[in-house]
């Protein structure tokens, strides 16, 4: 390993600054009143001048002169807009590896197991008023690990930002990111640089169905095993478990949804058609740019869609991208979501939902609901978050402007009742937090090599 | 006399001249349909956005022969105008990305052969972007319909990359759209130290040896570059000598060095590449070395030496606002706020989009992002209007809405700053410019397929 000195010098400084950002404020009482703002309920319409009364973590009253129950926190929000949480159904954030890319089926690979609940992103992201999210497996493979999702509770440790009560996922990948065209473009030390089957769309599609045939056969094992038990029969030997299959098996019975990277509509059509004929339906298409050449398709075998506001041309495959995507398959009925697949995007979800205005002219309630009420659709817990209604769990953001403007920032958001990024708190505690940095950079470990001592250490030959 | 006096005929007008234009289809970068003539267009009880000075509640634009013969809330529509009701919709100047390489590349990932952004080795200083247009290039076509009507496309990699070109989005070849052919040389000088640039960056840094060896290679390309920039200012001296006296041994003619002249006499700006504030520093010391008038590409820190730059006068194109903060305890709102800390320290700046072509058309949002984090509203307006177009010393030409300026103008139903704003006519070059692109095409052909 060469510059090992300088390389820790850096890790030390960047573990000393760990927690930099500001840490979630507890509310008085389990109660706050938030008074006076426009509330974009997305499914119930806009309200001026009213109020939400979080209790519990829970939307506990939604209307106008709301009384704040005694020992409440109450936050004047007059001049502002209230949202639900956005939601964002394909992200990798938290992610300490994103593909098991050795096979072509990793189905038994977790999400859930590599995340990392320290990672900075999560509350830059709630600063762009985000409060879940989908972090699937990469698309490396055609049928890929299983997917999290995840509520952002900065702070928190991974148990308890998992979304209870989620149901289970699972990536799919078809095209080039699976079939590796460019893999000689990209050098990556220590993969691998033979193919991997398969490299074209046909062998895509034989993946899947053998992938799915065995399934099939599997959980003919399994009903038969559990039929003769049922009947009591005796001595009976359990089928072998078998971790590669049983998600299959949850996806075949429904249980699981399957979030299916894909952007060509050729390949598209092949899943849908492939899953019609196993008698599973595809939850979402996740990009699926070209998912308007074949909206009927689509919106016939009921997948949703979630897909970059105007991203294109970045490979060959999305060159027949348009950003009038979403609104066709609106029109169509598809349950339509943008995603940011980037820690950089997510923070801006908000502008990405309002080019739909533009590109194909969604209302702007149409357009917020890509980033709310349909994320939850499509992650299955749209009876939990995705708009403002009592009962609802408290995943709210609060903005100094319309959240479709520009000109728009995040107040306050919060997570089950909770506030996990404020921005008035965030810009007082900077003073504070440049004296800590700047105290840190002092220190004798973080001195770059050339000052740390009267001359630099000197690495011995071997190790460079 | 051809008068329309309502907006909708203009539609027709805007169509018509998709409907002659008829593209070819099926071919990379066929789909951006040329503008129309150069004729008098009279634009009438619009809110016109001037940005050289206050707003004009209900006015009229009229322009001719390619540029902006008058402006104001009583000008008079000439006879023979095709007149744009422009009630209820603003009209603002077009806005110039300065840092893009549009038309460039096209797909830049899988297919190489339609990426010629960069010349091989480190020093190609006449390899010209003019040349690397692509004017059919179907990002050309999405980027103008936000109202995006001029750029500065320019090269990159190596250390010399070459030379950027100011360029009108419309035109069918490369002549028409140029306005300045050669506008700027670019640098990209070697980093100061390790560090940065992604997971890339830190391979090369794992794979650079020791600190001494990467500042001795580091040295050894400045070494080179000076040296080249001092034979072309002895190449300007010998040719201009020779060119007085005939007498003297003629040089040797370089169409290397040659490229090199007008950067090295100070005539030509250089786009210098760099993002911390100590690669900042090292190229703005290295332009006064050499005697260079630098314009610093990227600018991610620029904010923490305002004062540096305000002392040099060194302009910047910050081309980060969009981007993640890249350390960790950096404030999140680090690099939307930087464009409001450099109006605040009286740099010089402009706002680009900060991509190379394909989301160029996203420059709008990300001034209206600075705007969202402590610019103003006519600041952050200004910062892709006027303000590049003062930095490259093109302000008599683009930027705001006054006679004699080229007539680059989009009309919308809002702020032009805003995703949801629609825009309902483009003028390039006083030309009016169908509001169709690859993407409206491909729109139109599937929104109705059952």
């Amino acid at each position: 390993m060469k510059q090992t000195l300088p390389l820790l010098a850096a890790l030390t400084l960047v573990v000393g600054s760990l927690g930099a950002q500001a840490k979630p404020v507890a509310t008085g009482a389990g109660a706050t009143l938030i008074k006076n703002a426009t509330v974009l309920t997305v499914t119930k319409g806009t309200l001026s001048n009213a109020d939400v009364l979080i209790q519990n973590g829970k939307i506990a009253q939604v209307g106008a002169n709301i009384a704040a129950p005694a020992g409440a926190t109450v936050i004047d929000a007059t001049g502002k807009f209230l949202m639900p949480g956005i939601i964002d159904p394909h992200t990798h954030m938290m992610s300490d590896a994103i593909n098991e890319g050795s096979l072509s089926v990793t189905s038994m690979v977790r999400i859930q197991d590599i995340l990392n609940p320290t990672a900075v992103n999560i509350y830059r992201a709630l600063a762009g008023g985000v409060t879940s999210i989908n972090i699937l497996h990469g698309s490396a493979n055609t049928i890929g690990g299983q997917n999290a999702t995840v509520k952002l509770k900065w702070g928190e440790n991974v148990e308890q930002m998992m979304f209870p009560g989620a149901p289970p996922g699972i990536k799919f990948a078809l095209g080039e990111n699976v079939t590796r065209k460019n893999q000689n473009q990209i050098v990556i030390p220590g993969q691998p640089t033979t193919r991997r089957y398969p490299v074209s769309r046909m062998g895509q599609e034989e993946v899947v169905r053998d992938a799915f045939t065995r399934a099939r056969d599997y959980k003919v094992t399994l009903d038969e095993y559990k039929a003769r038990a049922a009947k009591g029969e005796k001595n009976l030997v359990a089928p072998r478990r078998d971790l590669e299959l049983e998600p299959l098996v949850e996806v075949l019975e429904g249980k699981r949804l399957v979030h299916a990277h894909s952007y060509r509509s050729d390949e598209m059509l092949m899943l849908l058609n492939l899953a019609d004929e196993f008698g599973f339906r595809i939850q979402t298409l996740q990009h699926g740019l070209e998912g308007y050449k074949i909206a009927s398709e689509v919106a016939k075998h009921g997948a949703g869609l979630s897909s970059f506001a105007d991203s294109w041309s970045y490979k060959i495959e999305a060159y027949d991208a348009i950003p009038y995507n979403v609104a066709i398959l609106a029109r169509h009925g598809v349950v339509t979501t943008i995603n940011s697949d980037s820690d950089e995007r997510i923070r801006r979800l908000n502008i990405d939902a309002a080019k739909l205005v533009r590109y194909g002219g969604l209302s702007e309630e149409e357009a917020l609901a890509t980033i709310t009420i349909n994320g939850a659709k499509q992650l299955g817990v749209a009876d939990k978050v995705g708009s403002i209604e009592v009962g609802k769990d408290a995943d709210l953001s609060l903005w100094n402007n319309h959240p479709l403007s520009v000109y728009a920032n995040v107040d306050k958001t919060f997570v089950d009742g909770k506030v996990y990024f404020d921005r008035q708190q965030d810009l007082a505690m900077r003073d504070q937090k440049a004296k800590e940095r700047a105290d840190l950079e002092k220190a004798e470990a973080n001195q770059a090599p050339g000052n740390r001592r009267a001359t630099q250490p000197v690495i011995p030959q071997e190790e460079r | 006399m051809t008068r329309m006096h309502r907006a909708t005929t203009a539609t027709a007008l805007a169509a018509g001249l998709t409907l002659l234009a008829a593209p070819a289809q099926g071919q990379l970068g066929s789909y951006n349909p040329p503008p129309g003539p150069q004729k008098t267009f009279a634009i009438t009880n619009a809110r016109i956005v001037p940005v050289s000075g206050p707003e004009i509640a209900s006015g009229t634009i009229v322009i001719s022969g390619g540029k902006i013969q008058s402006v104001g809330a009583s000008v008079a529509v000439p006879s023979g105008a095709d007149v744009i009701n422009g009630a209820g919709l603003r009209v603002y100047p077009g806005m110039m990305d300065a840092g893009t390489s549009i038309g460039l590349s096209e797909i830049g990932q899988g297919a190489n052969a339609t990426v010629d952004i960069s010349e091989t080795g480190s020093f190609n200083p006449n390899a010209m972007a003019y040349y690397g247009l692509n004017p059919h290039s179907a990002h050309i076509g999405v980027t103008r319909v936000v109202g995006i009507t001029h750029v500065i496309t320019r090269p990159t990699g190596g250390i010399l990359s070459g030379q950027a070109a100011l360029v009108n989005l419309a035109g069918s070849t490369a002549p028409q759209m140029a306005v300045v052919r050669t506008l700027a040389s670019v640098i990209e000088l070697p980093r100061t130290g390790f560090g940065g640039r992604g997971f890339g960056g830190f391979l090369a840094a794992q794979n650079a040896g020791s600190t001494q060896d990467v500042n001795r290679t580091r040295q050894r390309q400045l070494d080179s570059l000076r040296t080249m920039l001092r034979d072309a200012e002895a190449y300007g001296k010998a040719m201009d000598a020779y060119a007085k006296d005939k007498s003297l041994p003629r040089p040797k003619p370089d169409v290397v060095l040659a490229s090199l002249v007008p950067v090295v006499r100070g005539q030509m700006p250089v786009l210098m590449v760099a993002d911390r504030a100590t690669d900042i520093k090292e190229a703005v010391g290295f332009a006064e070395e050499n005697k260079l008038r630098p314009i610093i590409v990227g600018a991610r820190d620029a904010w923490q030496i305002t004062s540096f730059l305000k002392d040099h006068d060194v302009p910047v194109l910050i081309t980060s606002v969009m981007d993640l903060p890249t350390r960790e305890d950096d404030p999140y709102d680090v690099n939307y706020s930087a464009p409001a800390k450099l109006a605040q320290g009286g740099v010089r700046f402009a706002i680009t989009s900060g991509d190379a072509g394909a989301e160029t058309r996203n420059l709008p949002y990300t001034a209206g992002m600075a705007a969202a984090f402590g610019l103003s509203k006519d600041d952050a307006l200004k910062s892709v209007t006027l303000w590049p177009a003062q930095i490259f010393g093109v302000a008599d030409k683009f930027g705001t809405i006054e006679p004699g300026k080229i007539a680059n103008l989009v009309v919308t139903d809002g702020d032009v700053l805003e995703a949801k704003t629609t825009t309902k006519y483009l003028f390039i070059d006083g030309r009016l410019v169908p509001l169709e692109s690859k993407h409206t095409d491909l729109n139109d052909k599937f929104k109705d397929r059952p």
